[in-house]
């Protein structure tokens, strides 16, 4: 990648990946209202286009055209930086993903892991900074709820996924994927896995997890002062989150593209929207816990099951002759 | 001062308590009233009322442990007073032992000088909104109250609508204008002063978050505003105002006639549809002296019951919606289409059919509405099951409802509590089976109760009342009794046609009584029903007119708002959805 010649399919690479995950993420929006219907015994959206698949462009549009308005109460810089960070991050922590051994942005990147939750810890800021910013009482609360909710599920997250670095010996995503050619992490590193996808449903605030917005408590939380294409981004960046956090399930615990018969990307592709129709079917099944609840199911329960993980999978390691 | 009427009560309570009162305060402040509703009716002069109260709560032997309402009238132009004290305006205190399943009404007469009471906030919590609602709409003071302001009309408002001399229709006023200034008066009374309610701004530590939770918010079921005054997140006091929804039911009812006042009532309680008609036909019918036929009785029940089971759905599918669950509600929503799909076939409405009828109901069940029914009490058991499931055995379901916004047996009939809400806290009280009406009798049904008085024995009472209702529809269904779906009554609504056209006499007799509806004779009545949720009521004072004189519209939701601050203290906001979900009440049934 050193001579000035390789410039340019790097550049189109990142351009093609940012317009294939746009196009996904907006393609998800629909996807989901059209599975949320099919579990609620309800049509979704169905009119615009065939099956309703044009409704995502109805809403782009919508989104566009309305008026780019920030609250006369706000401040306005950090209101308008909020959800750009909310975007940013997550569309940064996507290009490390490695979709199969050719297909990704920085897939190979060393320190892959580290920056995927260096970026997940920076989307906090997002939502803390709308919360603030918007000088409205519930988006306060429900900045407040985010700050505290984000930033100890990161805490689990980020431990729930020593177990699978142990195993591996590397930070590097691509790196990991090649372990687990012959059994994916999802087996020795179950608490792990449930865990971080757990984690991953915090990060991202879906239901059950969606205190920030808890939208039958705070309105809409603290993005309740947003309209138009700001509402929009925080809107996609939560669908990209859905993404990344079910590819990066995908990649430390399913081992990736791997798979027989079909091409790695198809691999790749099925294992993660499994783990994107499960986060929609957890919004369509589960009530949402009580915010002191919720904390405390994360210090009490979650975070000496990770510890535990990481003392047994280091004892077994130490134990056990290992391959390498 | 007082002169003693004819009648004494017939029932032996009424005695029992008479004698103890004139005992006690002296017979020449006491006069008794017979009505048409039995109830035992006292007048009692102002200067003793309290002290009257205050025995019967605590003191008497028969004693009145709940104030199921408590309301006033404007008597300064009712004609028929024969044997009543003088009086300008009345105060009304309608007190209910569930225990003895008694009742007793308390009259005061004030003139129009001196139109003040002592408050009976410290007798009965409930008093309050009551007595805020008649100094709002009667312009009645009650001294000693803690916070004797409007609560149905808005701060700026001028006047008593209650009144008779206050203008019923925006018709008869000038054209309303909204200018700048006015916006922004209007606007400044709305605004929430902490201190007006005797609120500190800070603790110790930290300064209290005042939330202005609603009138426009996804979880308070209408408009309903509810100031919440926070440390963090946690409830340290809370201020509901209601007023929202206020259309002026009651007053309309002095305007509309007997008969065409029944679709208003529909929408009192805007999910019971003909439950609401229930309690206001039988006050009209109890005025009248109307008997109604089997077959008419038994149809309303079942209507009645349909609609329980449409009301109760929702209030199934918002509150698993309020706590964060999405999808039970499009579930039972889709059920209660399946209901309306039947009441719709009968009725040809869906929510507000405005379907009985003085003396009856509008019209015979229609061919194969056995068969309708027969496949929804099929369907629906089977669904319940499955919500059982779905919603009352999740995990989350049950932490976020177990054990909040409890309340005991105590504490709900200190607020005048009833319904599925009194019966969550252990006591088997229900109308329909204490009281039975229209034939409830000889139906067999089981009231379901709870012991913890928390949210979530509220919803399981909820839920249990369906199986009772679908189990009395299918006794309706398969008992239903043939012959005339009205009474034969001259005054049963609309008349009857099939000899207008034989002489003049019954021609122009069916004329009045189609064009300005009937004429009752002058009397009071104060019929309840238990109603979706809780016990619903009419009190109806005729004055020998086509129209009625007074119409109080006693809801179950009125009071059971009124109780939030009380069990919302140290909870969480989340807490409060929770709780306001488990109240079941819609907004309209609040402030009529």
């Amino acid at each position: 990648m050193n001579h000035p010649g390789s410039i340019i399919p790097g550049l189109l690479n990142i351009v093609l990946g940012l317009a294939f995950l746009m196009a996904a993420a907006a393609l998800l929006t629909w996807v989901e209202r059209r599975l949320l219907g099919f579990f609620q015994d309800r049509p979704g959206p169905n009119r615009a286009g065939p099956f309703g698949s044009l409704q995502v462009v109805a809403d782009g549009i919508k989104l566009l055209f309305k008026q780019d308005w920030i609250p006369p109460f706000a401040d306005p810089a950090v209101f308008v930086l909020a959800p750009a960070i909310a975007m940013v991050t997550v569309m940064l922590a996507i290009a490390v993903i490695p979709a199969t051994p050719v297909i990704g942005i920085i897939g190979n990147l060393n320190v892959g892991l580290l920056f995927f939750l260096a970026m997940s810890g920076l989307g906090v800021y997002s939502v803390v900074l709308a919360g603030w910013s918007s000088n409205n009482k519930f988006s306060l609360l429900g900045g407040m709820r985010a700050a505290a909710q984000m930033v100890s599920y990161e805490v689990f997250m980020g431990l729930s996924l020593v177990g699978v670095v142990m195993l591996s010996g590397s930070f590097n995503l691509t790196d990991i994927i090649h372990s687990q050619r012959h059994l994916w992490y999802v087996v020795p590193q179950f608490i792990g896995f449930v865990i971080f996808f757990m984690g991953g449903i915090a990060e991202t605030h879906r239901l059950p997890f969606d205190l920030p917005e808890g939208e039958s408590e705070l309105g809409a939380g603290f993005h309740t002062e947003y309209s138009g294409m700001k509402f929009g981004m925080f809107f996609v960046g939560e669908y990209i989150g859905i993404i990344l956090v079910s590819a990066m399930t995908t990649v430390l615990f399913l081992g990736g593209w791997y798979g027989p018969f079909l091409p790695p990307f198809m691999w790749f592709g099925i294992k993660t929207g499994f783990f994107v129709a499960f986060f929609i079917l957890l919004r369509a099944a589960l009530p949402r816990p009580r915010y002191d609840q919720f904390m405390s199911f994360g210090w009490k329960l979650l975070l000496p099951l990770t510890l535990l993980n990481i003392l047994v999978t280091g004892a077994l390691i130490l134990g056990l002759p290992g391959p390498s | 001062m007082l002169t003693k009427a004819a009648t004494i009560p017939a029932t032996n309570a009424a005695q029992v308590i008479l004698r103890d009162l004139n005992q006690r305060f002296g017979s020449a402040a006491i006069t008794a009233q017979s009505t048409a509703d039995h109830i035992p009716t006292f007048w009692i002069g102002r200067e003793i009322i309290h002290d009257v109260l205050k025995h019967l709560r605590h003191g008497a032997a028969l004693s009145f442990r709940v104030l199921y309402d408590l309301t006033a009238v404007d008597e300064r132009l009712r004609v028929h007073r024969e044997g009543l004290p003088p009086a300008d305006f009345t105060v009304v205190y309608h007190l209910i032992s569930f225990e003895r399943n008694d009742d007793i009404r308390i009259k005061v007469p004030l003139h129009e000088s001196t139109l003040e009471v002592p408050t009976a906030a410290d007798i009965w919590p409930n008093a309050n909104w009551y007595e805020r609602e008649v100094w709002d709409l009667f312009g009645i003071k009650f001294a000693g109250h803690p916070t004797l302001r409007r609560i149905m009309t808005p701060p700026t408002w001028t006047g008593h609508p209650l009144r008779k001399d206050h203008v019923a229709r925006a018709t008869e006023m000038e054209p309303y204008v909204l200018t700048e200034e006015r916006e922004i008066a209007e606007q400044e009374a709305l605004r929430f002063k902490p201190e007006d309610w005797g609120m500190k701004l800070h603790s110790k530590t930290s300064d209290f978050m005042f939330l202005n939770l609603g009138p426009n918010h996804p979880s308070v079921h209408g408009v309903f505003r509810i100031i919440l005054q926070l440390e963090g997140e946690e409830i340290v006091d809370a201020v509901p105002e209601i007023g929202f929804h206020h259309r002026g039911a009651e007053k309309m009812g002095e305007r509309q006639t007997w008969h065409t006042y029944i679709p208003y009532t529909d929408r009192i309680d805007y999910l019971g549809g003909v439950m609401n008609n229930f309690p206001y036909v039988m006050a009209v019918e109890t005025l009248a002296g109307i008997t109604v036929p089997p077959r008419a009785q038994m149809i309303r029940i079942m209507l009645a019951e349909l609609f329980r089971m449409a009301s109760h759905l929702v209030f199934y599918g918002t509150m698993s919606q309020d706590v964060g669950q999405l999808s039970p509600v499009f579930y039972m929503f889709a059920d209660r289409e399946r209901v309306f799909h039947i009441i719709e076939a009968i009725c040809g409405f869906r929510m507000h059919p405005a379907w009985f009828r003085i003396g009856g109901v509008a019209a015979d069940l229609p061919q194969g509405w056995d068969k309708m029914i027969r496949d929804y009490l099929d369907y629906q058991p089977k669904r319940l099951d499955e919500y059982h499931k779905l919603v009352m055995q999740n995990r989350l379901f049950k932490a976020r409802t177990v054990g909040v916004g409890a309340y005991t047996l105590d504490e709900a009939l200190d607020w005048g509590v009833t319904g599925p809400g009194l019966r969550a806290c252990g006591l088997e009280w229900d109308y329909r089976k204490q009281r039975p009406y229209s034939g409830y009798d000889q139906l067999e049904f089981e009231i379901p109760t709870c012991n913890n008085g928390d949210c979530y024995d509220r919803v399981v009472v909820h839920i249990e009342e369906m199986r009772q209702s679908l189990r009395i529809i299918r006794q309706c269904l398969d008992n239903m009794p043939p012959g005339p779906y009205r009474s034969m009554h001259k005054l049963a609504t609309p008349p009857l046609r099939d000899k207008t056209m034989h002489d003049i006499e019954t021609l122009i007799t069916h004329f009045l009584n189609a064009s300005w509806g009937p004429v009752l004779p002058p009397g009071e009545a104060m019929v309840s029903i238990e109603a979706t949720k809780g016990i619903n009521g009419y009190y109806l004072t005729a004055d020998g007119a086509s129209t009625s004189y007074r119409t109080r519209i006693r809801t179950p939701s009125f009071p059971h708002l009124q109780m939030i601050p009380l069990i919302s203290r140290g909870a969480y906001v989340a807490d409060l959805i929770a709780i306001l979900g488990s109240i079941d009440f819609v907004m309209a049934d609040v402030d009529r």
